[in-house]
């Protein structure tokens, strides 16, 4: 396995795309091991390759970008595989603390929350930040107090807690670390039952064929975070970003993506470098630690691509012209799922 | 062997009619801030010191909305924020929804120095505050008597206090195109529905560059008069209202959400780096292609001691020197 970028190019993909539709997805970049077992894969693989048609239908439909990540991400969020919304790792006191952003490439409106307790969907509040509001960030009991203003589903806290990321908690707490993935059983620490990775985040990136795009972003951080902990998800520019040139949506480690500034510098260096979308993101990653960061993005054009430096990253992506992709590792490694186009 | 250069703002959108002895105020404050910072650099202390306490005297100080002084929620109270970055490792710290911290801009370096995070808010924030031992006062310290009046005012208006903007149709949308600012009917200034002689001043920053090279960059701020409770602006968002690396320091003011929108200090800084543009060059360009109808401003330091600033307001309550001695304090 070598070091570096590992966005993947089919042959079809090196062909030059200039407008139609893309999407591409993430739920969650970490170090998830080859092996993962058949149980914790399939239903992981199997939500991305759900929300992956979602998304592609949506587009097809000729909703806007801005809808289909949201609707996308929606779908993440109440998926217990992942990190976000139903199945958001716990924070040291073991209550879930969630956040989401959102941003239209188009106008660069943006919404972002952060410090959700009870709102299934912290997408959809980010966006009500977006329209409804004349802020683009609330937090905690004032994001709270906007969610019931505006009447948004909530539930109880066990409708977001899952009995693995209990274990999961007291595991970290007993190797007294903060985790972004925790799939390796640390020297010393109680084993985990639970082989698999309930890492980073869930986000979505789409184009249409106009052009147009759309990033959104969420999260419920790292477990055993300290309360009031905000990661990169929520800051437009780290995890999320979206402009007339790309969108971006990043996952790994929060702390290091604020300070790459992740999102942003993908679109700032096709924009003022005149790098291509793949030389951009490759060129982010490669520069931030290894084992720290992944990303989906979507140009204007079209184009595709999904680099990571961690071991693993959930992911999928599609473009009008066929070509679809789910996969885990870098592509190439045994058992990583791939569909050529059709 | 590279050359020491301070920068400090006290935030962008100025009412041209300030009485004379409100500016000779705030001008006196500057120049007293942009001292305390000129001669810890002199003294050979890092970037990221001295901008933590020229940022914490300017905090200290309630002639701006930092700190004491800061702008009042919805519902009368004070939320603080803060961040703080070292060019030299960029490293950063940040918090947000502060009500009790006396210097906001110090929890955020503990949080940078002292925790596994780059960012707590609200009760988070809070509790690291008090387990740190920072110094923490009732949230009434921070509320000023101008300030209550100014809420009340904004509130009669109904309307937030940008300071820097005329009134839009729809003010409840988070609109990228708001219009310049320009007379009224009845030909006074106006901000956002309220004449412009009585919106509150706006957050403070401060950049530096020590003779090492390195930069640093903090910014501070009560956010916006008459905000929701929990509204987060650009001051504690790194590449937002903060930023360092190795090239420069950025600190921004004026209406956050365009400065979030724009990522206008990481901009500044990659239009150097990407672009290869120099330190005001960078500057005027981020002003001037980035900010589209928003109104903002900010001061920034390059690694070899250059100082700059711009802004689209009308004026910037703002200071600078430089190792050889020049020094200068201005509004307009």
């Amino acid at each position: 396995m070598t070091s570096g970028s590992y966005s993947h190019q089919s042959k079809s993909a090196v062909r030059d795309r200039r407008m139609g539709w893309a999407i591409a997805l993430h739920g969650g970049a970490g170090d998830i091991p080859l092996s993962l077992p058949a149980e914790r894969r399939a239903p992981r693989e199997a939500a991305l390759r759900h929300c992956l048609e979602l998304g592609v239908a949506a587009l097809k439909a000729n909703r806007p970008p801005l809808d289909v990540v949201e609707l996308v991400v929606r779908e993440l969020e109440n998926s217990p595989c992942f990190n976000a919304g139903k199945g958001s790792v716990l924070t040291t006191n073991g209550t879930v603390e969630m956040e989401a952003c959102i941003m239209d490439g188009n106008t660069k409106k943006c919404g972002a929350v952060s410090g959700l307790s009870t709102v299934v969907n912290a997408i959809s509040l980010a966006r009500l930040v977006m329209e409804r509001t004349p802020h683009i960030y609330l937090a905690f009991d004032g994001a709270e107090a906007f969610a019931r203003e505006q009447g948004v589903e909530t539930a109880h806290s066990s409708h977001f807690i899952t009995p693995e990321n209990v274990e999961r908690l007291k595991n970290a707490k007993e190797a007294k670390r903060v985790q972004i993935d925790y799939t390796q059983p640390i020297k010393g620490a109680i084993p985990s039952s639970i082989g698999d990775s309930q890492i980073g985040t869930v986000g979505c990136v789409a184009v249409d064929g106009h052009g147009i795009l759309a990033s959104a972003t969420s999260t419920g951080g790292l477990v055993n975070k300290m309360v009031g902990r905000i990661g990169d998800t929520p800051i437009i520019g780290a995890g999320t970003y979206a402009n007339s040139y790309c969108a971006v949506s990043a996952t790994g480690k929060g702390e290091s993506i604020i300070q790459a500034t992740v999102a942003r510098d993908v679109a700032a260096l096709m924009e003022y470098k005149g790098l291509s979308l793949k030389e951009a993101a490759a060129y982010v990653i490669e520069r931030t630690p290894k084992g720290n960061v992944g990303l989906v993005a979507v140009s204007a054009n079209g184009e595709v691509t999904m680099p990571f430096n961690t071991t693993g990253m959930f992911r999928a992506c599609a473009t009008e012209d066929g070509y679809s992709e789910i996969g885990i590792w870098p592509s190439g490694i045994n058992g990583d799922l791939e569909y050529p186009n059709k | 062997m590279g050359c020491w250069a301070i920068a400090v703002h006290g935030g962008a959108g100025v009412d041209p009619k300030l009485p004379e002895e409100r500016q000779e105020e705030a001008r006196r404050v500057l120049r007293r801030c942009l001292g305390v910072g000129a001669a810890g650099l002199r003294a050979g202390l890092p970037a990221v010191d001295v901008v933590e306490m020229v940022v914490r005297e300017l905090e200290t100080d309630p002639v701006f909305n930092s700190g004491r002084g800061s702008a009042l929620t919805q519902e009368g109270t004070v939320e603080m924020e803060a961040s703080i970055m070292d060019g030299r490792g960029r490293r950063c710290g940040s918090v947000s929804g502060l009500t009790t911290v006396k210097n906001p801009v110090s929890l955020a370096r503990l949080v940078m120095d002292r925790s596994p995070h780059s960012y707590l808010a609200f009760h988070g924030a809070e509790d690291f505050a008090r387990e740190q031992g920072v110094e923490v006062v009732d949230n009434s310290y921070f509320i000023t008597d101008e300030n209550v009046r100014i809420l009340k005012l904004a509130k009669e208006a109904n309307s937030i206090v940008y300071d820097y903007r005329v009134p839009v149709p729809s003010a409840d949308t988070c609109s990228a195109s708001a219009g310049p600012v320009g007379a009224t009917t009845d030909g006074g200034l106006q901000m956002n529905g309220l004449p412009i002689s009585i919106y509150a001043p706006e957050t403070v920053g401060c950049v530096a560059v020590d003779s090492g090279g390195w930069c640093a960059a903090a910014t501070s701020t009560g956010g916006l008069m008459n905000k929701m409770s929990g509204r987060i602006g650009d001051s504690p968002l790194i590449g937002s209202g903060t930023y360092a690396c190795g090239a420069c320091a950025v600190s921004c003011t004026g209406e956050g959400e365009a400065i979030i929108r724009s990522t206008l200090a990481r901009d500044v800084a990659a239009l150097m780096e990407y672009k290869g543009l120099g330190l005001q060059e960078a500057v005027d360009y981020a002003l001037k292609e980035r900010l589209d109808e928003g109104k903002a401003g900010l001061i920034a330091v390059s690694r070899n001691g250059e100082v700059a600033h711009g802004f689209n307001t009308v004026g910037m309550f703002r200071g600078c020197a430089t190792e050889d001695g020049f020094m200068d304090v201005a509004i307009w």
